[in-house]
This record gives C-alpha cells, sequence and structure tokens, in this order.
C-alpha cells in the first residue's frame, strides 16, 4: 500500500511540475485557463467515475449530459429578452404545455382502460392510438408556438439569474434525464445501457440544436456571466490585460477548484462509508448483493443520477467559462470518448487517480496541438523537399492525428495497464 | 395513383435501401455478439473503412481507364470486401484477441472496441481528409424509370442504378448467409458457438476458427453495406459513426446473436425510419375535404432532423416490452 501511495505522491508531483513548467512557458493567464478548464474535466470525470467506477455502470452520453448542462447555465443566467416577455409567447407557450397536458392524461386514461374490461392487444392498440393522438395534439400546439417566438423573439432568452443557480439548474436536469435513462435501461444487460446512451446523447444534441426557440440552436448565445468579476471588470478598475485576465481566471479557478475539493471530500468519505461499500458489492457481483437484501436497480439508478449531476455542473461550468454556447462545438469524440481515456488512464474507481486522469489528459491533450502540428508540418517539409509536394491541410490532418493517439492509448491502456496509473485499491486497511 | 407512385417512390424504395444498409451492419453486430459476446461499437467505422477502401479501388481502377456497365464502386466490392475482412481479422489479432485472452470481461472488449473507434476514424481522416467524397464524380448515376401508363399513373416509378443493385446484392448475401449457417458444417459450428461456447469447445469445435470466420464474415459484410451507403448517398469520415445507433437497435430489435433478426431488425428499422420522416402532406392533399385540418407541406410524423430519434424510440419500446428482441436473442 506505501509502494502505491508514493506512486501516486509521485505521479501528482511530476504533474505540479509539467503546470510550471507550462507556467513558465506559456504565462500564467494561460495556465490558469487551462486549470479552470481541467478542474471543470475533473468533475465531469468524478461524475463518471461515480458512475463506472463505483456503480460499473456505462455512460457514453457524457456529451449530451454536458450540452444539458450548458443550455441550463444559459437559460437561468443570460438576461431577460423583453421582446419574447411581451410578444405572445408566453401565451402560446401556456397553449402547448396545456397541450401537452391534455396529451398526457389522454395517455394515462388509455393505460387505465383495463378497468373498463379492455384487455390484451385492445388494449396495446388503444394506448399506442393514445400516444399519436396526444403526440398530435401536442405538436398542433407546440409548432406554432416555437415559429412564432422563433419569428418575433428569436429564443425566449434567459431568466437573468446568478451564474451559480445555472450550474445547479445544470446538474439538475442533466439528474433528470439520467433518471429517465435509468429507468428504462438499468436492469437490462449492461451493454443496452451503453447503446442507450450514445443514442440518448445523440438525441439531445439534435433537440438543442434544433430547438431554436428555446437554446437558438446553432446561432449561439453569448455572453454568458461568470460567478466572479469578469477580465472586463478588472480592466475597467484600470488593470492591466494580463494582470486582469490572471485576476478574473484566479477568481473563477478559486471557484472551480473550492467545488472540486468539497465534491472530492464527499466522494472519499462516501466511497468507505457503508454506502461505498455496498455500491462496489453491487458492481462486483450484482447478484450476490441482491441476494443480501440490497436493491440493486434503484441503488444502480442512484448512482447514475448522482454521476449525471455531476456531468451536468461540469457542463455547465465549461460553457460558463468560454461564455459562449454554441451546439456545434459539442462532439462525441472530444466530449465522450475524450472523458473515456482520462478515467481509464487515470484508474476506475479511484478518486484520485480520476482525479489525475482528467488534468493530466488534458494537459497533454492542449499540449499536443502544437506538438502535432510541428511535428505534421516538418514531414510535409521533408516531403515537399524530396519532391512529393507538401501534404494538402497539413493543419487539419495533423490534429486528427489526435485523435488516432487518443485511441491508441485507450487500447495500450486496456492492454497493459488494465487498472490506469492510480488503481483502485483492492483492499482496504481497516 | 399517382399518390401510391409517390409513395413507393419515396418509402418503399428509399427504405428499402437503407433497410439493406442496415441489416449488413446489423448482422456483422449480432455475429459478433453472439460469438465473442460483446457490443462491437467499432462496426460503424469498419464500414466507413470498407467503403474508404472501394473509393480508393474504385479511382484507381477509373484512373486505369477501366470502363463497365454497372457503377465502378460494385465493380470492386468483392476485392474491396476481402480487404476488409483481412483489417478485421487484424484487429481483432492486435486489440481483442489479447484480451480474451487475458479473460478479460465482456465489458473491457466494449471500450476496447471504443479505441478502435478512434483510431479508425483518426486513420480515415489521417489519409483522406475531413471532405465529402462520392464515387460518381467520373461517372454518372442512371436512373431506370418504369412508366406507369398501363396502371393509369403519370408518374414514372424511379430509382438509381446502385439502389437497384444493393437491393438485389443484399438479398444475394442473406440467401448466401442462410446456406452457409444451416447448410455447412462452419456455419453449424457457429450456431452451435452462438448457442453455448463451453459446450462447443468440448465437442471439438474449433472455436479459434469460428472466431476468425466470424470476423471475416462481419467485415466483409461491414464493408458492403458501408460501400453501398457511400453509393446512395456520399461519402464523409462520420458516414457510420450516424448511423451506429440505428444498426444497433436493428440489432437489438432482432435479438443480439439472431443473423435472420439482424435482417428483420435492419429492415424493420429502415423502413420505420424512411415512413418517421415521409412527408404525408401529398397523399394526403386529394382528401382535404374530409379532414379537419390543412394539409400543409412538411407533414411529417418527424422533422427530418430527428430521424435518429426513430430507431432511438423503437430500440426502447422493444427493451421495454421485449427485451430479448422480436427473435429472443441472447438475454444474459
Amino acid at each position: 500500500m506505501t509502494v502505491r501511495l508514493s506512486r501516486a505522491a509521485l505521479l501528482y508531483a511530476g504533474l505540479v511540475l509539467l503546470l510550471i513548467v507550462i507556467a513558465l512557458l506559456d504565462g500564467t493567464p494561460y495556465t490558469t485557463r487551462l486549470l479552470v478548464e481541467a478542474g471543470a474535466y475533473a468533475l465531469i470525470v468524478l461524475g463518471l467515475n461515480i458512475q463506472w467506477g463505483y456503480g460499473g455502470l456505462f455512460n457514453f452520453g457524457i456529451m449530451g449530459f454536458l450540452m444539458v448542462g450548458g443550455a441550463a447555465v444559459t437559460f437561468i443566467s443570460y438576461p431577460l429578452n423583453d421582446k419574447f416577455w411581451n410578444s405572445d409567447g408566453p401565451l402560446l407557450l401556456g397553449k402547448a404545455l396545456l397541450a401537452a397536458a391534455i396529451a398526457a392524461v389522454i395517455i394515462l386514461a388509455a393505460r387505465q382502460v383495463h378497468r373498463i374490461g379492455i384487455k390484451g392487444g385492445w388494449k396495446t392498440l388503444l394506448v399506442t392510438l393514445a400516444w399519436f393522438v396526444g403526440y398530435v395534439i401536442f405538436r398542433s400546439q407546440m409548432d406554432p408556438a416555437t415559429a412564432s417566438i422563433v419569428k418575433n423573439a428569436g429564443f425566449v432568452g434567459g431568466l437573468g439569474l446568478p451564474v451559480l443557480f445555472g450550474w445547479a439548474f445544470g446538474g439538475l436536469v442533466a439528474g433528470g434525464i439520467a433518471y429517465v435513462i435509468g429507468r428504462i435501461c438499468l436492469g437490462l444487460r449492461s451493454d443496452y445501457l451503453a447503446i442507450a446512451t450514445i443514442g440518448i446523447s445523440e438525441i439531445l444534441r439534435q433537440l438543442i440544436k434544433n430547438n431554436q426557440w428555446l437554446t437558438r440552436g446553432t446561432l449561439t448565445v453569448s455572453p454568458i456571466k461568470w460567478p466572479v468579476p469578469l477580465p472586463q471588470d478588472y480592466q475597467a478598475m484600470g488593470f492591466d490585460t494580463q494582470t486582469s485576465l490572471l485576476y478574473a481566471r484566479g477568481g473563477f479557478l478559486l471557484v472551480v477548484a473550492a467545488l472540486v475539493a468539497i465534491v472530492m471530500f464527499l466522494l472519499i468519505r462516501a466511497y468507505g462509508g457503508p454506502w461505498g461499500r455496498m455500491m462496489r458489492a453491487i458492481r462486483d457481483n450484482y447478484i450476490a448483493a441482491g441476494s443480501m437484501g440490497k436493491d440493486v436497480t434503484s441503488r444502480q439508478l442512484e448512482i447514475f443520477v448522482l454521476g449525471s449531476v455531476l456531468i451536468g455542473v461540469g457542463g455547465s461550468i465549461l460553457v460558463s467559462f468560454t461564455q459562449i454556447f454554441d451546439p456545434n462545438s459539442y462532439q462525441t469524440i472530444n466530449h465522450t470518448f475524450f472523458l473515456w481515456v482520462m478515467i481509464i488512464v487515470g484508474g476506475a474507481g479511484n478518486n484520485w487517480g480520476a482525479l489525475f486522469g482528467a488534468i493530466f489528459i488534458y494537459v497533454v491533450w492542449l499540449m499536443s496541438e502544437p506538438l502535432a502540428q510541428a511535428l505534421f508540418g516538418g514531414i510535409s517539409y521533408l516531403s515537399a523537399q524530396i519532391g512529393w509536394g507538401a501534404i494538402p491541410d497539413i493543419e487539419s490532418r495533423s490534429l486528427q492525428m489526435r485523435v488516432f493517439v487518443l485511441g491508441l492509448v485507450i487500447s495500450v491502456a486496456l492492454r497493459y495497464a488494465p487498472n490506469g496509473l492510480i488503481p483502485e485499491r483492492a483492499q482496504r486497511g481497516s | 395513383m399517382d399518390q401510391l407512385i409517390f409513395f413507393v417512390n419515396k418509402v418503399l424504395i428509399s427504405g428499402a435501401v437503407l433497410g439493406s444498409i442496415y441489416a449488413l451492419g446489423a448482422i456483422g453486430v449480432t455475429l459478433i455478439f453472439g460469438i465473442l459476446r460483446f457490443a462491437h461499437f467499432a462496426h460503424g467505422d469498419m464500414m466507413t473503412l470498407g467503403a474508404f477502401i472501394a473509393l480508393v479501388l474504385a479511382t484507381l481502377l477509373a484512373a486505369g481507364g477501366f470502363a463497365a456497365p454497372v457503377p465502378t464502386g460494385f465493380v470492386v466490392l468483392p476485392v474491396a470486401m476481402v480487404i476488409t475482412a483481412i483489417i478485421a481479422l487484424g484487429l481483432d489479432k492486435g486489440f481483442y484477441a489479447p484480451l480474451r485472452k487475458r479473460g478479460a470481461k465482456p465489458v473491457t472488449l466494449l471500450i476496447a472496441s471504443i479505441g478502435v473507434t478512434l483510431m479508425i476514424q483518426g486513420a480515415i481522416r489521417l489519409f483522406f481528409g475531413v471532405d465529402t467524397r462520392s464515387f460518381f464524380e467520373h461517372e454518372t448515376k442512371s436512373i431506370i424509370r418504369i412508366p406507369t401508363d398501363a396502371i393509369g399513373g403519370s408518374r414514372d416509378i424511379s430509382f438509381t442504378e446502385p439502389q437497384l443493385l444493393m437491393i438485389v446484392l443484399t438479398i444475394v448475401l442473406c440467401l448466401a448467409l442462410h446456406f452457409f449457417l444451416t447448410r455447412t458444417r462452419l456455419g453449424k459450428a457457429m450456431r452451435a458457438m452462438a448457442d453455448n461456447a463451453d459446450l462447443a469447445q468440448v465437442s471439438g469445435i474449433n472455436t479459434a476458427l469460428v472466431v476468425r470466420v466470424t470476423w471475416i464474415i462481419a467485415g466483409a459484410l461491414a464493408c458492403c453495406g458501408g460501400t453501398m451507403l457511400a453509393l446512395d448517398v456520399s461519402l464523409t469520415p462520420d458516414l457510420a459513426f450516424n448511423i451506429e445507433l440505428s444498426i444497433f437497435a436493428a440489432a437489438i430489435v432482432g435479438g443480439l446473436g439472431q443473423a435472420y433478426g439482424a435482417i428483420a431488425g435492419g429492415f424493420l428499422i429502415g423502413f420505420a425510419e424512411t415512413l418517421a420522416v415521409f412527408d404525408w402532406s401529398f397523399v394526403l392533399r386529394p382528401l382535404q375535404p374530409w379532414l379537419p385540418f390543412h394539409v400543409d407541406v412538411g407533414l411529417a410524423l418527424v422533422p427530418t432532423e430527428y430521424k435518429l430519434t426513430v430507431s432511438f424510440v423503437i430500440l426502447v419500446i422493444v427493451l421495454l416490452a421485449r427485451p430479448t428482441g422480436i427473435f429472443k436473442g441472447a438475454s444474459s
């Protein structure tokens, strides 16, 4: 155990050294930015660690939850859109809501028809019909409402509340969606959850991208506020650019770091406590855990929701830090699989491993951009020298190389270090 | 009558084409699942890779001045299928077999397949760039028209030559697979192993050979499906990533591990997606006097952007109502 502890300490010391080198080379404001983003990723990876490391549940829909978090913080903290509130938009939306309620009543009523003696195939038919009718009723009200809002007001705007509420709301919505997915897919075989989460993240992406009335879609929303003063505020006070950037980002970093520290503390406590032991028992042998009287499915639902809340909050933080919500910027590779690389390399089941993986991989990812471009620039130069001509689109191709390397890292890690750099300790000293 | 022809053109033909593509992909997914017990996520990218290999071969042929009565994509298809099958074998040898040997859980293999996905995507973009490509840059897509005057229609039933070839090819391949699985020793061994791997091994079946054959079939069919998709629309590096969900939905709907189920599931998903985004306004317009609402353009059940939702909803319904799929696949 002492050996592993010192290994973790060594890895963290190396990481700090790496950060110091970066700070010396690229300046402190850049490093602070990197750390803020790495902190947000750390929060997301901790959420994934609850799901995968504690509970053994797949979540390949991280991107969807991140987008939901981003849309939520946009909705909560963006200033009120007077054009929308002064138009008949709210009224139309209310009508659509009423239509949705009527549709829900119809569906619920159809599900109860067995009480009046309609059973079997007829009931299934009626329920299907009710879903169809409900859907048509809802669409008949919703479509004009959204069209009118987009035409008259652009989009609904925000609520103008503090950003921290937005982060909390992001976590809440992500948790709610996770609850619905979990209710459907937990208890089935684990591969189904993986496929279902991939599906749901694509659908969430389409919904957020195409529901222009709510999220402004691809037109993007900016600027989104920070929970701390912005660099512009410091500049207005008379600081120069570099200092104001450092102060503002430093403030943001403090908030994120505090959040990560609190979450880490709670998670480590939970891991060692009865709750964590139960979760690991379920993960390692759910049949045995079930026979000991643990409610496997609802416990798994619990961790799935809990992890998704953290992922949603992380998504909100990323969006509010970059100050722009752009649904087009989300990609499955960068926002789902990238985080899986972090947790696999770091060490699933170990929070320190997850934290290390998140920061380390993010730093390496950012650093690899100029590296890859330099490498490919060199190759292109060489091929030009020997008369083959320069490689076309070298810039974008060299960036694609990093995707290949990500895949290679997953494969190599699974083969040679399947438990990650800082693995979960199999035996806890009592 | 015209409405019916419109319906045939828009739904039956494109649904059948889409269904063929999904079926070919889903067969591979379901076979790999049946034999190796893991969901192979890199399958969609194997399809894309196969399509790119076919494109390279077709370009080479075209550069060599070769001309055939059928689109070049189909001429090079057998060669591309062989190459993709070899690549599939190599992927197994390099990335999945070592993990299996270690006794890794199926979940680990699933994550490994994500790694393979990223590598294939990265490699494709590295070598081919991110642009959209087409098989029909140098040749034209000929359109076949069947006049319908005889049955009182004023429009033609029309489809492209590749579409016709695709459907024929899919039927041929499905029949070949059927005979392979039911008539040959190896095919029977494969089904035995899908039912119970341990029992198959103790009764003397060469499981290593079965695994190899599985990858060969899966790779070849993936190449075929991917090339067909590229021939029907166009070829982009993220081509199959977009249909990954549909393929998995098809495999699950048909019952994971069931080759026939995958074919049925593929066509079911293909037709459902086409029907859901079908614009009913043209068909319903003659009925306007009897309808309580105004028939407007764009009267589809689901907006086109949400096409993907259809396969997901079907998947969810099947998972809720019949978790083992309509053909009762592997349940554990």
